[in-house]
């Protein structure tokens, strides 16, 4: 098959990915990266991520790592398939593209703490650290007062249609509702209905049931 | 014909996020005017301010009615608009060249800037603002720096840029970090240590465009190009 995901079925970058591919109704195959054993820290996944993290995608010949390039390559490749994750004119492309940048360095960097912190570590048999988690939250809901507003304003984050800005919260969105940071997205009904719509999607609904 | 107004950059040269804008607008040969924000007294802050940056920070950017934030997403923009004057495979001239310039931007943006950022406020910037450096954080983050710093060393040594043969966004969005690290802090070491790496940096470092931002973040006033 010409397009394959490496990665893990919970990493929420791997998810990403995936979520792109379902929303294009792309076919794919998902190659599972055991990490527990190192895998992607060893050939052959580390010549597609030198990083040694997941997820890595090829199609075809093109190799790439970093699940927002990938995102973003899927959305210009496959712009005539499935759902418009971009836009065509130029002034609506640079207004997602600044969302692209917050979620990828405001919103994700507390939410993925957050995910990490709550949901994995127990599976690992860590302990949570409360203060790390704290701190998070603080940061979380200073950006998801941004988000309100912006909200307030705007159908979705990056326009008024769904987009890939939108799709690259999906996974961790969904992580948070699974934890007491629920509360920060419910105290603010912009931000609540806008993670209720995205997580509603029935690509989203067709990847969990893949990944199951 | 008139030529375009200059598009507005707010915010002072010395801001690293600041320095990537104005990298890429002299790289692209896009006429601009740099607006201070006296960041000192909060001006960044300030209703007025948060009406075209949200979230508080510099650089915020206008061209013609469009206003935009995070000098990553303005660097795109400044490419893709201006794709057909000064430096034109910036951003790639195909899809292919833009997935690999996507991908090592990425790179930057996940794992680059992180520790870098860290380290540059802790040497560079604490000491000048008098604040108490904190030896764990720096000691963390160079740690952090130094892996991916060897994964750069790998790949530039497969490739003469990051995302290629070519000089690309991906290269320039290194700069500002880089270029306080490198003069007058002890981690300079990182990236001179590194055969790759250390060629790289001169490379990139030796632009003309980034010179000239050097130079502006060390005039005492806001120039106009």
């Amino acid at each position: 098959m010409a397009i394959k995901v490496h990665g893990h079925p919970n990493s929420p970058p791997s998810r990403r990915v995936l979520l792109a591919l379902s929303e294009k109704g792309l076919d794919y195959e998902f190659v599972p990266v055991d990490m527990s054993t190192g895998q992607h820290k060893k050939e052959p996944f580390i010549s597609i991520n030198p990083f040694g993290q997941v997820p890595g995608f090829e199609d075809g010949d093109l190799q790439l790592f970093e699940s927002r390039a990938i995102t973003r390559y899927i959305a210009y490749a496959y712009a005539d398939k499935g759902t418009p994750l971009f836009d065509q004119d130029p002034k609506k492309v640079a207004i997602i593209s600044v969302w692209l940048e917050v979620e990828a360095l405001k919103f994700d960097v507390p939410g993925s703490k957050l995910s990490y912190e709550i949901l994995i570590k127990p599976l690992l048999g860590m302990t949570t650290d409360e203060g790390a988690v704290e701190q998070a939250q603080g940061q979380l809901a200073s950006v998801l007062d941004v988000y309100e507003a912006r909200l307030s304003k705007s159908k979705y984050l990056g326009g008024d249609s769904f987009t890939l800005v939108d799709l690259h919260h999906v996974p961790i969105v969904n992580n948070m509702m699974k934890t007491k940071v629920k509360a920060l997205f419910d105290a603010r009904p912009h931000v609540s209905a806008w993670a209720s719509d995205i997580l509603a999607r029935p690509a989203w609904a067709k990847v969990l049931a893949e990944l199951a | 014909m008139a030529a375009p107004a200059p598009v507005k950059v707010y915010g002072p040269p010395l801001s690293t996020a600041v320095a990537r804008v104005l990298a890429t607008l002299l790289e692209k040969n896009v006429q601009f005017q740099l607006l201070p924000v006296n960041m000192a007294k909060g001006e960044h802050k300030k209703p007025e301010y948060l009406k075209i940056q949200p979230f508080g920070q510099v650089p915020a950017f206008e061209d013609e009615s469009i206003n935009l934030f995070e000098s990553r997403a303005i660097s795109k923009y400044v490419c893709d608009k201006y794709a057909n004057q000064g430096n034109k495979g910036l951003f790639g001239t195909n899809p292919l060249e833009k997935a690999s310039i996507d991908q090592w931007l990425e790179a930057e943006g996940q794992n680059f800037n992180p520790p870098s950022s860290v380290l540059v406020f802790q040497l560079a910037f604490a000491p000048r603002m008098k604040i108490k450096q904190d030896e764990n954080m720096i000691k963390l983050n160079e740690a952090k720096l130094a892996k991916v710093l060897d994964v750069y060393e790998r790949r530039l040594g497969e490739s003469r840029y990051l995302a290629g043969d070519e000089f690309t966004l991906a290269d320039l969005s290194h700069l500002p970090n880089s270029q306080y690290l490198v003069n007058g802090t002890n981690v300079a070491e990182l990236f001179t240590s590194r055969k790759n790496v250390e060629r790289w940096w001169d490379e990139i470092s030796s632009r003309e465009s980034w010179k000239e931002v050097v130079e502006m973040q060390r005039s005492p006033s806001p120039r106009n190009a």
